[in-house]
């Protein structure tokens, strides 16, 4: 038995330079038009050119036939360090902690990070039908409700384990419009009641139409450098606390009630220094609202099972006592793809260095931003978690 | 509650036929091997063979999720386990689906060990312990589904069940020989399996044989001309007939005792080609794309084609060695059937019978199967959604050692002991 040694700190390293496209229902462009919108806007904000990086991780699932590799020649860089994350949800810490161990290291000195998809009017049909080869040999049989089926399940056994109703996900979902609102990019344009949210669209009992995210095309990016580069260019940055990642976590678990953060939450404060409530905000990955109470739970905010209790007497939105998803997230942004698994990262670095604009968090200091990914079989197989700390 | 079927209504040619659509056929070749069981409808899962493993697999994998070993082996599992979620699909991007919502699905935790989700028989609710069964849904692959632990009053009249099984209640049957001695028990037993109609095929109908006036007693049997050796009484049948056939079963046969060289010419081959391979063949081009046509059309859609193939069509009775050989070609050309006819999702039944009670088969010893098990065992596999069925003690035999190694059962018929 081989024991895990303790981790080094991300010294001198920083996250910066967050760039979102607009997000569209339909597109008629590609991923790589995408990929290269965010890619340019990003190096721009940082008074970058292409040529200065050197290092380059992409995630997204509608490239093909085409990888990162392919995206190199198509975009013209040149990296010495180049690197491609499957992990869908799970894509922006993962795709974060790689780069700045690269970038600590010497193997890279600006790696810029970019997740992003298209959306073609038949496309995400098409993506379910061949999304994994478990999902082709065991789920996507079953109705061929994609996702919606898969997390109905996972909802439906939350709900009668621990005496969950949709009011309890309907505050989520309330209060992320709520904050969409105050973004430009987001999709979705118009408040959302309770009301309305209760009496959404059945999809796959007991998710309505609210409980969805709608898949858009868009993309996301960063950069990670060095802080002394960062300073002296004078671009906001942010250093990073802490992070974590696991895969295939409690796969004895009949059915998922937790993730792999779980497993890790130790490790991830004791290297940032402190507890949850430390945190000034906080952005789940939220492709349906029982995931974001099972990261509330796993995360350590609360105990398992308390997670609707725990809401309860919370104000979710961007001017509220427990800030959540600020940019309004994938339900009311849009799921763009990959993307999604950047959404809440790149908003966080936007809150934690202070230029999030409409959607600022009054004296956000420290984030703690989540991710979950690819539901490969039954459940979602990736988690991982990073927590952001600005630069006063 | 299972909401009882209710017989279709005569067919308003005014409303629109709902076209055939298919649930996603796309498997890994693993998953194939639950396919091939699902097709006798049996319950397997990958064990892993290491002794300290054991590791029970789903879905379908490669190398072992517990100890990396690749010897995973398929082995009869139990299938109990309980229903602990569920949801039901009101929206699908498939279009097989989009036309069949409500759809319920759930998640199974095997006793076992491994969670499945599968389809919901609609007496199943969550919390249930229930069973699983392994069968061919419409794309022809592998689907699992949850059944009660006790069998419903009417659970065969269940939606998402009648999908994937061929069960004969309401629908209407082609019966292709008259004159087969088994085709009076067939009629016999469809009756009382519910059908709505029974067409049985009689060609020469001036020459007389001993079971036509029991046939015609038979209320809900119709006597119709067909001969499968000519194209045009095939054709001219279909014309006639071809919308209204959900079932066609193939039951014409030329059977003669003898191989190559105790035959003086090859006339009695030539009868058993044209009647057990060619009759495929014009049936399958007169009947197969109207049956096509009508495979979504609700309640009495087309459903199945069997085929009555003798089990020495997977390996040759040298003392019926031409026999054999015609049904090999049929066989082969039965597969070709099925390749055809997936995307349709009408289903292409393969009967596999032992060596029949009657008297071209007189000379040899028992067991042999007469016409009334044949009967019963092919109404029961339509039921039950089975693809490949084995009727006889003999037949079984054979089955077993055909899967165990065709050559080694080559050996054994064609020893000096075998004729």
């Amino acid at each position: 038995m081989i024991k895990p040694r303790k981790r080094m700190r991300y010294d001198g390293v920083v996250v910066a330079a967050p760039a979102s496209t607009p997000y569209e229902r339909y597109s008629t462009e590609t991923a790589h038009w995408w990929i290269a919108k965010a890619l340019r806007q990003s190096i721009k904000s940082a008074g970058l050119a292409p040529r200065d990086i050197d290092g380059f991780s992409v995630a997204s699932f509608s490239l093909f036939p085409d990888t990162a590799v392919g995206l190199t020649q198509h975009l013209g860089l040149v990296p010495r360090w180049l690197d491609h994350i499957p992990q869908g949800g799970a894509s922006g810490p993962s795709a974060l902690r790689r780069a700045a161990r690269a970038v600590q290291c010497g193997d890279a000195s600006v790696v810029a990070c970019v997740a992003g998809d298209t959306n073609h009017v038949d496309s995400f049909r098409r993506m379910l039908s061949s999304f994994s080869r478990f999902a082709q040999d065991a789920s996507y049989p079953y109705g061929a409700g994609g996702p919606n089926a898969c997390f109905a399940l996972l909802t439906d056994y939350y709900m009668r384990e621990f005496g969950v109703g949709r009011e309890d996900f309907g505050r989520i979902c309330v209060s992320q419009r709520d904050n969409a609102l105050r973004n430009e990019n987001a999709v979705m344009k118009k408040p959302l009641t309770m009301e309305a949210y209760l009496a959404g669209r059945e999809i796959s009992d007991p998710i309505t139409l609210f409980d969805c995210v709608m898949p858009v095309a868009g993309a996301e990016a960063f950069l990670v450098m060095r802080e002394e580069d960062a300073v002296a260019s004078g671009i906001p940055h942010a250093h990073i606390s802490a992070t974590i990642e696991r895969h295939n976590a409690f796969a004895e678990d009949p059915i998922q009630m937790r993730g792999g953060w779980e497993m890790d939450i130790d490790e991830l404060y004791g290297m940032a220094g402190h507890g949850p409530g430390s945190v000034d905000l906080l952005q789940t990955y939220d492709d349906y609202p029982v995931i974001v109470m099972m990261q509330l739970e796993d995360l350590g905010f609360c105990a398992k099972g308390e997670a609707a209790r725990f809401i309860a007497d919370k104000d979710l939105t961007v001017s509220g006592d427990f800030p959540h998803n600020t940019s309004g997230g994938q339900l009311s942004a849009g799921q763009a793809g990959a993307a999604g698994g950047f959404i809440g990262l790149v908003e966080a670095i936007r809150q934690v260095t202070g230029t999030a604009g409409a959607t600022q968090v009054a004296d956000a200091k420290r984030a703690l931003v989540s991710g979950f990914g690819v539901i490969n079989y039954d459940r979602g197989v990736c988690t991982s978690a990073a927590i952001l700390e600005g630069v006063s | 509650m299972v909401t009882p079927l209710q017989k279709p209504p005569k067919k308003n040619p005014q409303v629109r036929t709902r076209v055939p659509t298919l649930p996603s056929h796309y498997r890994s070749r693993s998953a194939l091997f639950m396919a091939a069981t699902a097709a006798e409808g049996r319950f397997m899962l990958q064990v892993c063979a290491e002794p300290d493993c054991g590791f029970v697999q789903y879905p379908a994998r490669d190398a072992c999720s517990s100890c990396l070993s690749d010897r995973l082996v398929w082995q009869d599992v139990s299938s109990r386990g309980k229903l602990i979620a569920t949801s039901t699909v009101r929206t699908s991007t498939n279009t097989y689906f989009r036309e069949r919502t409500p759809w319920r699905l759930g998640t199974v935790h095997l006793e076992i060990g491994p969670s499945v989700m599968c389809h919901l028989h609609s007496e199943v609710a969550v919390g249930d312990e229930v069973q699983l069964i392994n069968r061919l849904d419409k794309s022809g692959q592998s689907v699992l589904l949850a059944l009660p632990l006790e069998k419903a009053p009417l659970q065969e009249d269940d939606m998402q069940l009648r999908e994937l099984t061929c069960d004969p209640k309401f629908r209407r049957i082609l019966i292709t020989d008259a004159r087969n001695p088994n085709a009076y028990a067939l009629a016999k037993n469809l009756l009382e399996a519910g059908v709505s109609a029974v067409f049985v095929g009689e060609a020469e109908s001036w020459r007389p044989y001993p079971d036509r006036a029991k046939l015609e007693s038979l209320q809900g049997v119709e006597l119709v001309s067909l001969d499968v050796t000519d194209t045009s009484s095939v054709q001219e049948l279909a014309g006639e007939f071809g919308g209204k056939v959900d079932i066609l079963i193939n039951n014409a046969r030329f059977v003669r005792p003898g191989g190559i060289q105790g035959r003086g010419d090859v006339s009695f081959a030539m009868d058993e080609m044209q009647v057990n391979y060619f009759g495929m063949m014009r049936l399958a081009q007169a009947f197969a794309p109207a049956m096509a046509g009508r495979s979504a059309d609700g309640v009495n859609s087309a459903v199945a084609w069997v085929n009555v193939l003798s089990v020495y069509s997977l390996v040759s009775n040298p003392g019926f060695g031409s026999f054999s050989a015609s049904n090999a070609a049929a066989h082969s050309l039965s597969q070709c059937l099925r390749a055809e006819m997936v995307s349709s999702g009408v289903r292409v039944v393969n009967v596999y019978c032992g060596p029949t009670e009657d008297e071209w088969h007189q000379p040899l010893p028992p067991p042999k199967v007469p016409a009334s098990t044949l009967a019963r065992e092919l109404v029961k596999a339509l039921q039950a959604g089975l693809e490949d069925v084995y009727v006889g003690d003999i037949a079984k035999d054979i089955r077993r050692k055909f899967m165990e190694s065709p050559k080694v059962l080559e050996k054994e018929m064609t020893s000096l002991e075998a004729l």
